[in-house]
Formats: C-alpha cells, structure tokens, sequence
C-alpha cells in the first residue's frame, strides 16, 4: 500500500518561476525515500507541500488515502534549523505533540521520557536548547516528533548543519530508531553519501524547472559500509546524474 | 556584535595571566567581587563630590549662596523628619498608586491592541498611521487639555501615565508578535496545534522577551511623566512635593523629592529585572550580568 502519493504535481511563483513541474510518486508504506538534488531543485519546495505548508499550483498530494490541505499531526516534520522552541526545556519540547492532544500531564511526561531516551538524551531532560549541541538539538526535535506517532516522517535537511562526525552518527542514530519505531521517511538532502546510506529508494532531481530526473532503488544491506565497491560504485553514479544538473545552472 | 568580540580575547587573556583568576569573569576581566565594589564606590563618590561642593560653597569659596545648595545630611534630616510625620509616605503612596494604576491600564492595552495589530494586516493597516501619528509627540504637549478633560483630580494623572506609557509597550509588543520565526509555527502546526494553540503556545512566548522590554521602558517614563503631571495640577505626590517646595523655597524638600524618585526608580528597575530573569530563563544568561 502507497503511503504517500503525489499525482502530476507542479508548482510556480508569481514572478514566473517554475519550481515544480509535474512531480508524479508514490511511496510506499514504511519506505525510505531520499529526494536528492542541487539547490533550486525543488527538493525542499516539495517536502513543504507534501506537509502542507506549500500549496501545490496543480496536482494532488495524497496522505494515507486523504488530500493534503493544510499541516498536520500525521506528517511529522524535522527541520534543518532545528525549529525546537527556545522557552521549553527539552522535555517540554518533546511533550509539545502530546499536550496538544489533550494528554494528561503525568501521561506526557512519561511519553516524552520514553522518546527523549530512545534518541539517548535522558540525563538532559531538563535543559533549554540554548545549553545544547547541534546534534543534541536534533535528537530532541526528532523525539519531539515520534512522541506524536506520525505516519510519515518528513525531514529536511536534517543534518546540514552539523560537522561531518557527528552527521554520520547520527545518520547511524536515524536508522536505528527507525528500525524500531516503522514509519515512512521522506529526507531531503544534497549529500549523495548521506542519500546511498539511508536510502531504499532515491529520487535524484532536475532542475530548472524541478523534476525527476531518475529513481536509484538501492538495496544493500543496513549496515553499509561507506567503503565498500558497491557503495562507492553508486557513489560515482549518483554524482554523474547531480553533476549534469549542476553544470545546467552555469556558474556555482 | 563586533565590540563582543573584540572584547572576549582581553578577558580571556587576563584570566590565563592572573594566577588567582577566579571561574567567574566577567566582561572585561573583573571579578564579581571588584565589580561589586567599584559599583559602590561610584554611588559613594556621588556624596562625597555632593558634600564637598556644598561644604566648599559654604565655608571656602562662597560662590553661590549656600541655601541653594544644602549638604546631603540636611536632605537627609528633612527626610527622617518627613518619614516621621507621615507626609513623606503620603506623597510616595499617591505617586506610586498614579503610577502603578497608569502603568497597568497601559500595559493591558499595549499588549492587547499591539497583539491585534501584530495578527491582522487589516487592523495594523487601519489602525497603525493613527498611532503613529500620535506618537512623536511629547506626552507633556497633552497634559493641559489631559487636565481641561479629566479634571484635576486623579483621572488627569493616571489618563496622562497612560497615554505616555502605551506606546513603547504597544510598539515592541506589535513587533515580538509580526517577528516570530516562522518555522517555529510551521513546527508547531505539523505537530498539530490548531491556529489558536499555535498564538498561546508558540506565537506568544516567543514575543514575551519583546513585550517585557517595553514594559520595563513604559515603567521608567510612567515615572517620567508623572512627576510633570504632579507640578501642574496636585495637593500630593513627589512631584507636587518639589513644586510646592520651590515656592517655599526650601531646597532640602526639593532635593529629597528628587532623591526619593532616584532610589524608587532604581528598586524598580531590580525588581523588574529579577522578574524577567526568572520568566526568560531560557534565554543565554549574557545580558544578564550588566
């Protein structure tokens, strides 16, 4: 069963420009998607529209059989700059999902523990973001994210901002908790190595106007190993096809 | 930002060559302890450069006569003097509730019609070239036809404390609620708070630091103005308590009018601070050390 379906769509800015042209995919159940392209290809503008923040010009986005209209509670969003709020501790952050629920308080207070350590950050329950790393952000706001049990996992960048080492443990980090708490996962990002780790399926774009430029299934076994011959192979294809695009927009 | 950084290296190198650096540094290199001293001597040296010139005055050089200007044991004395009849309490007690009254009206309307204003094109368009005009005129320009309307009785006072007051409020409470980061929002409605959750939970406490800013602003020109109002048209008040000493010429009940307005607008300026540091907790703690 199709999780997500996006039927032909596009999108265009009133000064002209033509973001996304008849973008058509559909995504399966607890798949793992990655839209992997240059900036300017749309990628990002996608995601928005498949969480509703973006409303598509013409087409359809489907979400578990229902149009998407608006934002909601089933697609859950983790944004590049983290986006948690500044005046709740980490916990309340990851509380923020179920209080608005209606939960009770002692109830979401045990939800958000139980998520806050699933990302491994019990013992800092009780600190603001500010008193955070990057990637400890992040953990929180996935947290914050899973403690509301979406059906679909919408990540944008996710760890564009974080210094390669703790990027690639978290990327580990990723896989795990998705191993144990199933959902589908769409993740946008312009690393090609980050796209082959993660990825059952990567839908590498075009620019100018965006759209898909070729779908990569990659199936090797979790966990893979950045340095294998299979890995690297790909590596060199995928950077093929993202070079082509590049050399579309001239001068970078 | 630039000065910041400038800044940082000189402290840092101070605390690497000093051998009894202390953990605690502040900017510039000095301790919490000479922080604290210099910070007393300052107010120590005011009264010693007071004394001094008045004693000079009276005894050496003679410029001015020395009614004008009385040493600060005789402010003082007048003080202790006042305090035990009672009236100096009376004229505390009548300012601060002008204040506190005119503040609070102020404050709810500040935030009230700057929240609106903040959410609704409509309304901002409609209603903000009204305020703006208003704006850059002086409160005080209004305070003889804020007389001729409300009589000289209290409503005058605190209609006056308002009017002054709601501006900085409405003015930073308008911009925290325009300002805040919309991905905060859009995080919140993708983890499925409805329009009105999304303004108590995320819209409102991200303009809080914004809307304290302008309270603590309209607190200090609440005092500001309420003085002017009091010279004009009272039988109370620190304000008249000057005025009413001008006329009696006696200097020492004008200086401690103006000294009691100092030490007032001080305890409200810490207590003030204490409360935003505790309601912006969340915040980095740099601005807390001034």
């Amino acid at each position: 069963m199709n999780s997500i379906q996006i039927q032909s769509v596009s999108k265009s800015y009133a000064e002209g420009t033509l973001a996304l042209d008849e973008v058509s995919l559909e995504l399966p159940e607890n798949s793992f998607t990655c839209l992997l392209g240059p900036s300017g290809c749309g990628k990002s503008t996608l995601l928005n529209m498949i969480a509703g923040f973006v409303e598509p010009t013409t087409g359809h986005i489907f979400v578990d059989g229902h149009e998407v209209t608006q934002a909601g509670a089933e697609r859950g969003v983790v944004f590049q700059e983290y986006a948690l709020f500044p005046w709740r501790t980490a916990i309340e952050n990851v509380e923020f999902g179920p209080m608005i629920r209606g939960l009770p308080r002692a109830e979401r207070r045990t939800v958000a523990r139980r998520y806050l350590s699933l990302v491994g950050l019990a013992e800092h329950e009780n600190k603001y973001p500010r008193e955070l790393s990057g990637g400890m952000k992040q953990r929180v706001a996935i947290a914050r994210v899973l403690a509301n049990h979406p059906s679909v996992l919408l990540m944008d960048e996710p760890f564009g901002a974080l210094d390669a080492q703790t990027r690639e443990v978290m990327q580990e980090e990723l896989l795990r908790i998705w191993e144990q708490d199933k959902k589908t996962v769409v993740f946008v990002t312009h690393s090609i190595s980050e796209s082959i780790f993660l990825a059952d399926r990567i839908v590498v774009m075009a620019t100018r106007p965006g759209t898909i430029k070729e779908i990569v299934d990659v199936t090797m076994p979790h966990p893979r190993d950045r340095s294998s011959a299979e890995f690297v192979a790909l590596e060199r294809e995928i950077k093929r096809l993202v070079r082509e695009e590049v050399a579309k927009l001239g001068v970078t | 930002m630039e000065a910041e950084a400038v800044r940082q290296p000189v402290a840092v190198s101070v605390a690497a060559t000093s051998s009894t650096a202390p953990a605690r540094i502040s900017r510039r290199g000095l301790t919490r302890p000479t922080v604290m001293v210099l910070r007393a001597v300052s107010l120590l040296l005011f009264f010693v450069l007071w004394w001094g010139v008045s004693l000079l005055n009276a005894h050496v050089f003679k410029v001015f006569n020395p009614i004008l200007l009385p040493a600060p044991d005789e402010v003082l004395r007048t003080g202790m003097k006042m305090a035990a009849s009672g009236e100096l309490l009376r004229h505390i007690t009548a300012s601060l509730s002008r204040v506190l009254w005119g503040f609070g009206i102020a404050a709810a309307l500040g935030i009230v019609v700057g929240t609106a204003l903040g959410r609704s094109r409509l309304l901002e368009h409609l209603v903000e070239p009204m305020l703006e005009m208003l704006r850059p005129i002086p409160p005080l320009a209004f305070l003889p036809m804020m007389v001729l309307w409300f009589g000289i009785g209290e409503a005058s006072k605190v209609a006056f404390i308002t009017y002054a007051a709601f501006f900085p409020i409405f003015t930073t409470t308008i911009e925290g609620i325009k300002y805040v980061d919309p991905v905060l929002i859009r995080a919140a409605a993708s983890l499925g708070a409805t329009e009105r959750q999304i303004f108590w939970h995320v819209v409102l406490p991200a303009a809080t630091p914004n809307i304290i800013t302008g309270l603590r602003l309209a607190f200090g020109l609440s005092f500001f103005v309420i003085v002017a109002a009091e010279f004009i048209a009272a039988d109370s008040g620190l304000g008249f308590l000057i005025n009413d000493a001008r006329t009696f010429f006696l200097v020492s009940n004008m200086l401690l009018g103006a000294a009691v307005i100092g030490v007032i607008g001080v305890l409200a300026n810490v207590l003030l601070r204490k409360l935003e540091g505790r309601l912006l907790r969340w915040r980095s703690q740099a601005r807390g050390q001034a």
